[in-house]
């Protein structure tokens, strides 16, 4: 016992006791659930403007099921893609804020964690509910029943790839004025493919064709995103956090 | 490790040579600091001398245009982790959510370092926040937020301390519990670097004083 003393490494060089890699996400997940819920505005404003916008459609073009059904899936896309892009310049802003943000880029574990942990709090308020409403828009569009699943799917693959892309653009616009703006700019490169092969599986299916080659393409957009996107965003963070005081 | 590093008293934080730009300001130059435990330093000069810009390029949370931070002997950025493990840094802004109460802030920014809401809420009523623990803080005053994030320095087990203005906006109770907190981090093998504009009389430690001022 007394020579493993003498060699032992300085006893504050063993950070084995941190939470776990699990605990970080799921930590952070509750944490922004907790703190979103009771801001309902910021994320039901863009839901709402996606139930608006879809139903102005109708309106606008006329009840014409053929018009419609054809242009369905487009939409349907176009608008949850324009309500997330609206949702994305809450992310980080509140944190950026009151001074939480810097706290995070100074916490233990990987930051990377914590952003996905964020995202997916951001995703099932902002993305699940997309999903969730998707099927009763469809109706009002006139897609075809067959095609909802696909839609579903896509949405689900969709959603949850855009939420991460968002979050990079989110994390290097946070406290520049008007960063909106910006942040849809910088992230429409990387949000079009994901909105043409969703929209795309969609009419495929609306069609009665197989949609499998679209949907594979966004699980791997996804896959991608997942492994890329929290890495770029905690990176981006440090350097956000880094530009205040 | 031989016996005899293990011996010397190695600073825990040094910063050699930093220097940093703020626009058109060289707010410092060339400055060499080092702090190891049971020490205290102060930060002190006046509104824009860098005080804050130096603690938070200590910790990383503002660039250095020159100049290396080591963390017990290793630059920062090799032993990132292990240095904000180590660390508790307090800025101007409360560092807490609004939208949570207090002690949900506190559960939050805890993480590893304890689940226990009984220490939670012992120390909330210690900074006389008992009757606001379900308050969420954006319902708080400045300085009650303030003495929310203040519970970690009870709370939270670091070995360095570094606190911007950890006095703002407190009343004689504050100031003596941060006055305590500080004494008792120094004299239990920790160190504390914080800025004031207010003298700050420690009991049984005396701090180095670090004065920033303008460079012309």
């Amino acid at each position: 016992m007394s020579s493993a003393d003498r060699h032992a490494p300085h006893p504050r060089s063993t950070i084995g006791a941190g939470p776990s890699l699990l605990a970080i996400v799921g930590g952070a997940v509750a944490r922004d659930l907790r703190i979103r819920i009771r801001a309902p505005g910021e994320w039901l404003n863009p839901l709402v403007f996606f139930v608006i916008v879809v139903t102005l459609f109708p309106l606008g073009i006329g009840p014409g099921p053929a018009t419609l059904a054809l242009i369905a899936p487009g939409v349907l896309w176009i608008s949850a893609l324009l309500s997330l892009l609206l949702s994305f310049d809450g992310l980080f802003a509140a944190d950026h804020r009151d001074g939480t943000l810097e706290q995070l880029v100074l916490g233990e574990g990987p930051l990377s964690l914590v952003v996905l942990g964020k995202v997916l709090a951001h995703w099932l308020l902002s993305g699940l509910p997309l999903i969730v409403l998707c099927p009763l828009l469809a109706v009002l569009m006139q897609l075809p029943a067959e095609a909802l699943p696909t839609l579903a799917a896509s949405l689900a693959l969709g959603t949850l790839a855009l939420g991460l892309i968002g979050a990079v653009g989110a994390a290097l616009t946070v406290g520049v004025n008007h960063g909106g703006v910006l942040l849809s700019l910088l992230v429409l490169p990387l949000t079009t493919p994901v909105l043409i092969f969703g929209a795309s599986a969609t009419a495929a299916a609306a069609q009665g064709f197989a949609a499998g080659g679209q949907l594979s393409l966004l699980a791997a957009i996804l896959a991608s995103a997942l492994a890329l996107a929290p890495l770029a965003a905690s990176a981006a963070l440090r350097v956000t956090a880094a530009s205040d005081g | 490790m031989t016996a005899e590093s293990v011996e010397a008293e190695e600073p825990l934080l040094e910063g050699r040579g930093l220097s940093a730009w703020r626009g058109e300001n060289l707010l410092f130059d060339e400055l060499d600091l080092s702090i190891g435990a049971g020490e205290v330093l102060q930060l002190a000069g006046p509104n824009g001398s860098g005080k804050s810009t130096l603690l938070r390029a200590l910790v990383g949370l503002a660039e250095l245009d020159e100049g290396e931070v080591r963390w017990r002997g290793r630059p920062v950025r090799r032993v990132r982790d292990a240095f904000h493990a180590e660390l508790l840094y307090l800025g101007h802004k409360p560092g807490i959510s609004g939208a949570l109460d207090p002690r949900e802030n506190l559960r939050a920014l805890l993480g590893a370092d304890g689940d226990e809401a009984t220490r939670r809420t012992a120390t909330l009523v210690e900074l006389g926040l008992g009757a606001r623990l379900d308050v969420p803080c954006r319902a708080l005053s400045a300085g009650q937020q303030r003495r929310v994030a203040l519970a970690r320095l009870r709370l939270q087990r670091r070995t360095l301390w570094l606190l911007d203005e950890p006095l703002t906006a407190l009343d004689a109770a504050g100031l003596d519990w941060v006055r305590a907190r500080i004494v008792e981090r120094a004299t239990s093998g920790g160190a504390v670097i914080y800025t004031t504009h207010q003298p700050l009389a420690l009991d049984g430690v005396r701090p180095r004083v670090l004065t920033l001022g303008r460079i012309a």
